[in-house]
């Protein structure tokens, strides 16, 4: 028995051993860094404890920044996207033929690179010298003012991320509403039938209280997800993402770990640590409205 | 009297069906329009990037307003993506491969015993380590990224493959997902095979394995997509080109642009590094659907 546990304890060595160094050391490790003060990245000493990189990250302009991009990108993408989401698989849910190639089709995004496609969706909606590009041609010829969506203002350039962080987190949403849709009994839909209820009717009663759970599910890794937004902003706008004024959390964190204005992983704790808390606060108020509304 | 009745009923029957039939298909058309009008909208960049890496650059640039075909399609932007001086992408994929074949590997290595020990094995402290090992599921990568850009650092493993590997090779949901798969292979089977003698490791290796295979397959290809995608650690790590993943090199293309704004080259350098997953995408369709479908998480 005694060499048994010995036997299964080696089993788990590897992966102990990596979670150790590389996840629960790290989750001690960055909530020191974030009380130490002053903390030298060369030297590697501190001076004192205390919440100075709580209060400096707080009053740094460009993490408020950052922090209004990043709740303008979760409160219209999350709506929007779950939306659309359950419209698409509705409309999957009732059609029999070209549905397996329709779903194919919405799946493409997940699987390609973000930061290739981000490329595209630049080409697609930037003006250069030599061509006002496809949607802005598009803009002029339903006789529209031209505007840069990648250079230009802000709304322009909050818009572009918005569209393409919908076009990148569909294929996961479409993917769990349409098979919750699927699973629903069909028994359900005959009763119905037999009452001679309206689709609409039939959508409220039946169809919405038995996918619930599952759009609370996306509701909630979708929060989580766009909180974390990153690489989507860099695709469209570069690594300089503080200059074009487009940064989101995840990248203020980055930025202060690495680059020209890295070097200060105190602040990047700190930053981490306050956005884990935002993620963590919403994410317990959806549970608890989730528990009152869905119906497991 | 009746048959009037009848007759009449009849009629209205067969009107109410067919404005019933009537409406069906005007709804089905409806849904129709707007699936199709959702897929052009997921599709069109593909085609926008194939059709602009097929477009000759002088064309392209002289094209004040984008047109939707090419008459002269060219493959010239394909060269020049990979013999550009300074975006050496040819290096870049080779890297990318390297990365992806090193750390699912080394993953495999790692959370086939650890979900072997939690499913078959029986030790103190099992529950606990278990609910330990779930609880850090929830731990996002960005809390703990700082202290591996840290640690990497310190180990003087930047610009090297193994700094690059390192902190990805486990996963606690992997271990999740294919201890409850073990588990299903029933307990007869390791009696009996304990009975004749096999030991742990070759009842693991010569049974549990290979009655795994589909799931072992799916969290292999998930890794491989997450591991072609990476780009946040990969641009911490690296700050020589020679060790640049093909995320790290779309950055690098979209400042250098290759020389003057050569978007025709970039994109054929997208289209590239998009066809890999493509390709294993169309193949294991269903696969990655339904891995993804029970906990791949990105949305």
């Amino acid at each position: 028995m005694k060499q048994n546990q010995m036997k299964a304890w080696l089993y788990l060595l590897p992966a102990i051993l990596f979670l150790g160094v590389f996840m629960v050391y790290p989750l001690i490790d960055v909530l020191v860094y974030s009380f130490e003060e002053k903390y030298n990245f060369v030297t590697q000493t501190s001076q004192g404890i205390g919440l100075f990189n709580y209060a400096k990250v707080l009053r740094d302009h460009q993490f408020l920044d950052a922090v209004k991009n990043t709740f303008l990108l979760v409160i219209i993408t999350v709506p929007l996207s779950t939306g659309i989401a359950l419209l698409i698989s509705l409309g999957l849910n009732a059609i029999k033929p070209l549905r397996k190639m329709f779903q194919t089709i919405y799946f493409l995004p997940y699987v390609t690179n973000t930061l290739a496609v981000g490329l595209v969706f630049m080409v697609l909606f930037k003006t250069t010298d030599y061509s006002s590009g496809l949607i802005n041609s598009l803009l002029s010829a339903l006789g529209m003012r031209q505007v840069d969506f990648i250079d230009g203002p802000y709304w322009a350039k909050m818009l572009v991320l918005c569209l393409y962080t919908v076009w990148v987190v569909m294929p996961f949403k479409v993917l769990i509403l349409t098979s919750a849709l699927a699973s629903v009994d069909q028994e359900y839909y005959n009763a119905a039938k037999m009452d001679a209820a309206s689709p609409w009717r039939v959508f409220r009663k039946i169809t919405l209280p038995m996918i619930s759970p599952m759009i609370y599910y996306l509701v909630i890794t979708g929060f989580i997800g766009a909180f974390k937004a990153y690489s989507d902003a860099v695709a469209l706008f570069g690594v300089e993402l503080g200059k074009a004024g487009m940064n989101t959390m995840v990248g203020y964190v980055y930025d202060s770990l690495y680059g020209d204005r890295g070097g200060y992983p105190s602040y990047a704790s700190a930053a981490a640590l306050i956005l884990f808390a935002i993620v963590l606060t919403i994410t317990c108020i959806n549970l608890l409205i989730s528990k009152k509304r869905v119906r497991y | 009297m009746d048959k009037q009745l009848n007759a009449v009923t009849s009629m209205d029957f067969d009107r109410i069906e067919r404005r019933a039939a009537a409406r069906r298909r005007t709804s089905q058309t409806v849904i129709y329009v707007l699936l199709a009008l959702w897929a052009l909208i997921v599709l069109f960049p593909f085609y926008w990037m194939v059709l602009t890496s097929l477009k000759d650059q002088a064309a392209y640039n002289s094209e004040k307003v984008p047109v939707f075909f090419t008459l002269n399609p060219t493959l010239q932007n394909y060269v020049s993506a990979f013999t550009d001086e300074q975006v050496n992408l040819g290096r870049y994929f080779l890297n990318t491969v390297i990365f992806t074949l090193a750390t699912t590997g080394l993953m495999m290595l790692v959370i086939i015993p650890a979900a072997f020990a939690f499913a078959r094995l029986e030790f103190r402290g099992k529950h606990l380590v278990f609910t330990l090992f779930l609880s850090l599921m929830m731990i996002p990568n960005e809390l703990v990224i700082i202290t591996n850009y840290v640690t990497i650092t310190n180990w003087h493993l930047r610009n090297t493959f193994t700094g690059l590997i390192l902190p990805s090779v486990t996963s606690v949901f992997y271990i999740y997902l294919l201890k409850e798969n073990f588990e299903q292979i029933p307990d007869e089977l390791y009696k009996a095979a304990r009975v004749d003698g096999t030991t742990d490791l070759e009842y693991l290796v010569r049974v549990m394995i290979p009655i795994s295979r589909p799931t072992l397959i799916t969290i292999t290809i998930l890794k491989v997509i997450e591991c072609w995608n990476a780009y946040v650690w990969p641009r911490l790590i690296t700050t020589k080109s020679s060790h640049f993943l093909v995320s790290n090199g779309i950055q690098q293309i979209r400042v250098s642009s290759f020389g003057r704004d050569n978007y025709p080259a970039m994109m054929a350098a997208v289209v590239v590094i998009s066809l890999p997953l493509i390709v294993l995408f169309l193949v294991f369709r269903n696969k990655i659907m339904e891995g993804v479908s029970r906990g791949g998480l990105k949305g």
